[in-house]
């Protein structure tokens, strides 16, 4: 029965209690939305004409940022799947931060397709005169793929959770709904337990490829075309590391917030943020050795469209984001990661919020240059966003914060029974050696 | 113990649900050609099917282009092209020996056109004269065509274009693709239009006008022949002759626009 279930208080006192430092983030966040809301308006009354794109650089920040939300999407996969089938017993109180991630992330990242598109009242034609020919078909249907899948994950492990709010709080009718949609008729016999844990276990299987198919055919966009800079194969794992990296940073900003927040410091600790930031510097220097592949194998082969490239990349008008990304981006955080000294919690979150930036300016570096580089001989082509994109890339993030932080207040954001269940149950895989401990 | 009875009942039940409608699917996918073909839904895109035998090819001296600009100029008119779009482009070429040339660049009407392979509801389509239309009925404004398009040659309407009383009176085709529409994706088309009828592109008139014997040829590469409008000349040989190439012959987008070199011999 529920009942042999109980709740930490500290974990249900955000469902319980709002501050007025909450509403205000959130009506902050809400204005912000709004604007972006009243940018997009502007956009389907003059066209894409209110963007800074034009027929030489066609795709800009809209497409940037859905690679780059995409890209956060990943937190949720690595960490609670990757992490619950290799049975690391630290993950329990950070699945669901990761999980609601990827559901957040990939509802923000499908909206920017859809933004760039110039005939958004055409958006049924995919599904009627689709052709499973082209890699937009492709992200068609693994983004749906992984979404699905993404909610189902995210659903499956708040049953129980639902079950005791449902049975010992009285939450107010909207959340209510949801703990009955999802826990009517769970009762916590032996056997509803044995199936849950065995759906959870083959969504975590099943769940992996997916997110690995979604970024690789987002990659696949580009790699696809004859462009230079985008027909590189190394294009597919490039996108899922950098997606995963990210992923992970925004993870470790997201549990440094609700820590603080929600009073998790029980919950949250030093442990978590240093596995997590190891794991962080691994996928660092990853990607720190396939951009070198990647950017060696253009730069010795010299064939002229590359080198044209990678000097606007390096010497050029991106010059400074280039280099910016790559050492404030990679290099700074794999130094902060990697030293003893600064691998502490605000030297990790400092890490996670740098490399966030750096992977959302490598995706503007991925589609922008590009772009410019001439095809055939002109002149480069210019890009320079407009309000309206900006409004829009900053209601994106703040419609993400203000997402999550809803969310944070309809369930709680750490798992009470697996957290719980853990703590019972004594760990069957003795710690490696040397682990940290908090 | 009679709740968990039904659960797996249900389970049972679930999976037969799951696998009856994975095997239905997978059925009526292999046989969807011809289930098409009973309810009278050709699967064969009639849009694709020009109605006449040819094979349409342009050839564009470079030896005598002379940068002059017409052939943008005519095409504009005959289309109504938006403004600020250039159907054929002339661009000036200039090497590190100090020669310049001008290069006019129509769309390649490619055998293998990259823009056709990546649209994903199908809206640019080649048909089996070989002309690369586009359906701006169907384009949904992705502009992945834009991004693939190794020659540069489509542009998009980023506003709604600004029209004519003329262009604005006649009935949109897929030949005659206009009034102009906003949010989706233009390029040249080798005056479908036009060749229907035994006219010569609008370009190779314009360019012919203009220099008395013109630089852009045009025909049906079965005939094995193009002309320019004053005179015809055997397209094979001449290429062969001459060294005619193709842009970015590397690519294999087989392009059905030749060019000659900028000086003969």
């Amino acid at each position: 029965m529920a009942s042999d279930l109980h709740a930490d208080p500290i974990l249900v006192r955000p469902l319980q209690e709002t501050t007025w430092r909450f509403y205000v983030v959130c009506g902050v966040l809400a204005v912000i939305v709004i604007v972006g809301v009243a940018g997009y308006v502007t956009q389907l009354q003059n066209g894409l004409a209110v963007t800074g794109l034009n027929d030489k650089v066609s795709w800009g920040l809209y497409i940037s940022n859905f690679v780059f939300f995409i890209g956060i999407s990943h937190a949720g996969t690595l960490i609670s799947a990757i992490l619950r089938v290799s049975r690391a017993e630290w993950r329990r109180p950070i699945t669901r931060m990761a999980e609601s991630i990827t559901v957040i992330a990939i509802v923000i990242a499908a909206g920017f397709p859809i933004i760039d598109m110039g005939r958004p009242d055409r958006l049924i034609h995919v599904f009627l005169y689709g052709r499973i020919q082209s890699a937009i078909l492709w992200d068609f249907v693994s983004i749906f793929t992984y979404l699905t899948g993404s909610i189902i994950y995210l659903s499956l492990p708040m049953i129980p959770d639902a079950a005791i709010l449902r049975a010992k709080y009285r939450l107010g009718r909207l959340r209510e709904f949801f703990y009955n949609f999802l826990a009517r008729r769970w009762t916590g016999n032996r056997l509803q337990k044995m199936s849950l844990e065995k759906a959870i276990g083959m969504m975590a299987v099943i769940i992996i490829p997916v997110a690995v198919s979604v970024h690789t055919v987002v990659s696949w966009i580009f790699g696809m075309t004859l462009r230079v800079g985008w027909h590189t194969a190394i294009y597919g794992p490039y996108f899922v590391v950098g997606a995963i990296f990210s992923g992970i940073a925004t993870l470790l900003i997201a549990m440094a917030v609700f820590r603080k927040v929600y009073h998790l410091e029980k919950y949250i600790t030093l442990k978590h943020f240093r596995n997590l930031g190891i794991l962080l510097l691994v996928l660092d220097i990853v990607l720190i050795y396939f951009s070198l592949s990647d950017y060696l194998t253009a730069a010795y082969g010299s064939e002229t469209q590359e080198v044209r490239w990678l000097e606007a990349l390096s010497t050029g008008p991106y010059a400074f984001l280039f280099w910016g990304t790559f050492i404030g981006g990679f290099i700074v955080p794999a130094f902060l990661l990697g030293m003893k000294r600064t691998r502490t919690i605000p030297g990790i979150v400092i890490s996670a919020i740098l490399v966030d930036i750096g992977m959302w300016i490598e995706r503007f570096l991925i589609v922008v240059p590009t772009m410019a580089a001439p095809q055939v001989p002109f002149d480069w082509g210019v890009y320079q966003p407009t309000w309206v994109e900006w409004s829009i890339t900053a209601a994106s993030f703040a419609g993400f914060a203000l997402l999550y932080a809803i969310f944070s207040k309809i369930f709680p954001i750490v798992s009470m029974w697996e957290v719980q269940e853990g703590a019972e149950a004594p760990s069957e895989v003795p710690a490696p050696a040397g682990q940290v401990n908090a | 113990m009679a709740e968990s009875q039904e659960w797996q009942v249900s389970r049972r039940r679930f999976l037969r649900i799951v696998s009856g409608g994975v095997a239905a699917g997978a059925v009526s996918l292999l046989l969807s050609d011809q289930i098409f073909e009973i309810i009278g839904w050709a699967p064969t895109d009639s849009r694709a099917l020009a109605g006449q035998r040819k094979q349409w090819v342009m050839v564009i001296d470079l030896a005598r282009c002379n940068g002059c600009g017409e052939c943008t100029k005519g095409c504009s008119r005959e289309h109504f092209v938006p403004q600020g779009q250039e159907w054929i482009k002339v661009f000036k070429v200039q090497n590190e020996l100090g020669a310049e040339y001008f290069l006019p660049r129509p769309c390649m009407q490619c055998e293998n056109p990259p823009c056709v392979k990546v649209c994903p509801v199908g809206a640019t389509f080649r048909r089996d004269d070989g002309v690369v239309l586009i359906d701006h009925d169907r384009c949904i404004g992705c502009r992945y065509c834009m991004a693939a398009c190794p020659y540069s040659a489509r542009s998009f309407n980023w506003a709604e274009p600004a029209h004519t009383a003329e262009e604005l009176n006649h009935t949109y085709s897929l030949e005659e693709p206009w009034p102009h529409r906003v949010g989706t994706v233009e390029k040249c088309m080798f005056c479908a239009h036009l060749t229907r009828h035994g006219k010569l592109p609008a370009c190779v008139r314009a360019c012919t006008a203009e220099m008395g014997d013109g630089a852009i040829f045009f025909g049906d590469l079965r005939e094995d022949a193009v002309s320019n409008g004053v005179e015809t000349i055997p397209l094979a040989k001449t290429l062969r002759e001459r060294g005619g190439f193709r842009f970015k012959e590397e690519l294999g987008t087989l392009p059905r626009v030749w060019y000659l070199p900028p000086r003969s011999n």
